[in-house]
């Protein structure tokens, strides 16, 4: 194989791994070696040995360099690293294959290390919280899952503490959410899928509008409408069930209409032409047919919901002990029982809340995972596999 | 919309051979069904725009006191009507542009490795994996950054302030010791909610990629990367690009990871890495906003609202640009 930099003679054998360097050289019709179909093939050993071979050369070099200057920050021999790995590796693969495959073997490399950036970090998350809060929350297993946090202290061992109190809260707060958005979400939403005039693509617009609304926005509206003028009594768990439900309507309603949206126009149009009234098409019909994906939908907005904090922050009071009645009286909730947990934060209580937060993505991993079946139990596994296919459909 | 029946011309018309009129406009039972949908629209519509106006009223008195200099001054003393709110809202912008700077690179090669680079075999597993990520809750990745996160990137914040500090951003005093909750850092907890939204955006929108052009680069002989710029890129770019500004407006709208991890002295200054910087809007309000007097409260009020003004036209912009692809978000 020539190393130089002269016009390249094209290679006897087919270039391992991916078709690049310059084009054969050869005229029309001249059925030569070359121009036998280039096979892309899998990682051949000779790829991976240059790859380790410039990672290893790289750090070797850094490290001679930092061991002869005394310096000894690991961020910075990193960084180092990285930068010279990609040199030594650029310039390898530029002799070894030409330009092309240098900057594809470049782009694999920087594909690989950014997506690998975007999961060992939240893997990171996940890991930290399962490390941390399982251990707490299954020590003496259900009793985290029904204890409340009255005896909570800087102190006190898991055996004292729970997240029952909150449990309560987060899943009376929620399904009276639920049923007050839900139900208008859906009509709502059959009227903008339905309607075509200013009306509609005002409603339209304002959901979409409060769809990306500051979740800090719902907690100050209800803590001026609701709360305030109430004095002492005005935090409870309705306030908190209304704080989410300023959260959750556009969501609930936003989604629900993109799902009624993908349900076949001929459906629809094949009840219209056999008589049907437009009210039966609806319910029997565009309803029906759109049912796992609603499902699916409105689920993860529960899912949402159920973790936002800041909503709640002025609304729910956040009490240690168990209150079954959201009408009357401070309530507690999951994520606000994390919140104040990390405030007070010393010692043991930290280890609490982490405690909790095992709890609460438990319960949002168990909604995501109710989506999914919901998705696919039905008949023709509709859901988010109709909602992606009829998308990409629509535009192919 | 009238449809006439074709005419019949051979033998006599018999009554049911007449054209029967299509009703459009609507009777009896769906003009009930109409109205309860509409109302309940009307309904939606009264309590979301109430919101916004009720609060705009809750927030006048503030911008009655301090007119213009609302959105100008620095000094937050609101009993002497000095609102400073520009480092708040100017925290709150740039927490967002840090978190969105780090997350698009990152959340494209994830799109493109899930999509183009990984083993087909574990294509919908990361898919459904990045869209998990997409659902835990915010407080939980805040207190992630607060316990671990601030404490690991404190080297590196130094390293950078040490060998950058020429640079009138990442200016920090080397001695101290709260590296930890920089703006910085609370970018880049913030980018981890980011990146999931992002991710799937930009991959659905790539799948869509006519994949006979794809195909057809490869069999040209083109490589792998030269099919992601020519065909899959620009294909795809109105969508990536919307889906980055819906990121923006995630970040901007961020609350609990700013509350717990930033930890600013809330002053107008270009340095974003050490303890003495910018504020924000959300965790000013967190704060202060149950205790304050009636006149803070309008002025956090008014700082919220211009921080969903900028939610509401960058989310608007993104919808705008992705409408072109008819890609759903």
């Amino acid at each position: 194989m020539s190393y130089g930099t002269e016009v390249r003679t094209p290679p006897t054998t087919p270039t391992p791994s991916i078709a690049g360097g310059p084009p054969p050289a050869s005229g029309f019709g001249a059925a030569s070696l070359e121009d036998r179909p280039n096979r892309r093939q899998r990682v051949v050993p000779a790829t991976v040995w240059e790859l380790v071979g410039s990672a290893l050369a790289a750090l070797a070099f850094v490290w001679l360099i930092f061991s002869l200057t005394g310096t000894s920050a690991v961020f910075g021999l990193l960084v180092s690293w990285l930068l010279t790995f990609v040199t030594v590796y650029a310039v390898l693969c530029w002799r070894l294959h030409g330009v092309l495959a240098m900057k594809d073997r470049l782009a694999t490399v920087a594909i690989w290390s950014g997506a690998l950036m975007a999961l060992i970090p939240l893997g990171a998350v996940i890991f930290f919280v399962i490390i941390k809060g399982a251990p707490v929350a299954l020590a003496h297993f259900p009793h985290f899952f029904y204890a409340d946090m009255l005896k909570a202290g800087a102190k006190d061992p898991v055996t004292a503490v729970g997240a029952g109190a909150a449990i309560v809260g987060t899943v009376e707060q929620v399904g009276l959410a639920f049923l007050m958005t839900v139900p208008l979400g859906l009509l709502t939403a059959t009227y903008l899928v339905d309607s075509r005039g200013f009306f509609a693509r005002l409603v339209s617009y304002v959901v979409d509008a409060m769809t990306g609304a500051p979740a800090i926005i719902a907690a100050v509206f209800i803590y001026l409408l609701w709360v305030a003028p109430r004095h002492t009594s005005g935090k409870s768990g309705f306030a908190a069930a209304l704080a989410l439900s300023v959260m959750m309507l556009p969501v609930v309603t936003r989604a629900a209409q993109e799902v009624i949206a993908v349900v076949p126009g001929s459906l629809r149009e094949a009840a219209l032409a056999l008589g049907a009234p437009r009210w039966r098409v609806i319910l029997r019909v565009v309803l029906p047919t759109a049912r796992a994906g609603l499902s699916t939908a409105v689920i993860l907005g529960v899912a949402r919901i159920a973790g936002e904090t800041a909503p709640v922050l002025f609304a729910a009071g956040g009490n240690v002990y168990y209150n079954w009645n959201p009408f009357s009286g401070v309530q507690d909730n999951l994520p606000l029982r994390i919140f104040e947990l990390i405030n007070q934060g010393s010692g043991n209580i930290v280890r609490d809340a982490w405690g909790v937060s095992f709890v609460l993505i438990l319960l949002v991993l168990g909604l995501f995972v109710l989506a999914r079946m919901a998705g696919r139990s039905r008949p023709g596994r509709r859901g988010f596999s109709l909602l992606r296919r009829s998308a990409a459909g629509a535009r192919s | 919309m009238t449809i006439t029946a074709p005419p019949v011309p051979e033998r006599p018309a018999l009554p049911e051979d007449q054209p029967i009129a299509l009703h459009t406009k609507e009777r009896g039972a769906d003009l009930v069904f109409r109205r309860v949908l509409a109302t309940s629209s009307a309904v939606v519509l009264f309590l979301l725009a109430a919101t916004t106006l009720f609060l705009i009223v809750k927030g006048w008195p503030a911008i009655r006191a301090a007119g213009l200099h609302f959105f100008t001054d620095t000094v937050w003393s609101p009993d002497t009507h000095h609102f400073g709110v520009a480092p708040l809202l100017i925290g709150s912008v740039v927490v967002a542009l840090v978190a969105v700077a780090v997350a698009v690179p990152i959340s494209l090669s994830t799109a493109l490795m899930i999509n183009e680079y990984a083993p087909a075999r574990l294509r919908p597993w990361l898919t459904s994996v990045v869209d998990i990520l997409a659902t835990i809750p915010s407080i939980v990745y805040g207190f992630w950054g607060l316990e671990i996160f601030s404490n690991l990137q404190i080297g590196p914040a130094r390293w950078v302030a040490h060998y950058f500090g020429f640079v009138p951003f990442l200016r920090a005093p080397l001695n101290s010791g709260d590296y930890g909750k920089s703006i910085v850092a609370t970018g880049l907890v913030c980018a981890l909610t980011i990146i999931p939204i992002i991710t799937s955006v930009s991959r659905e929108v790539m799948a869509q990629a006519p994949r006979d052009a794809c195909e057809a680069a490869l069999g040209l002989g083109g490589t792998r990367w030269g099919m992601v710029t020519d065909v899959i890129l620009p294909f795809s770019r109105y969508g990536v690009v919307g889906g980055i500004l819906l990121g923006i407006g995630r970040g901007l709208g961020e609350t609990m990871i700013v509350v717990l991890v930033l930890s600013t002295t809330n002053i107008l200054t270009p340095a974003v890495l050490g303890p003495n910087g910018l504020g924000s809007i959300a965790k000013q309000i967190t704060e202060n906003f149950s205790d304050g007097s009636t006149i803070e409260k309008s002025a956090l009020i008014m700082a919220a609202l211009g921080l969903f003004a900028t939610t509401l036209a960058v989310n608007a912009i993104a919808k705008l640009i992705v409408s072109r692809t008819g890609a759903r978000i």
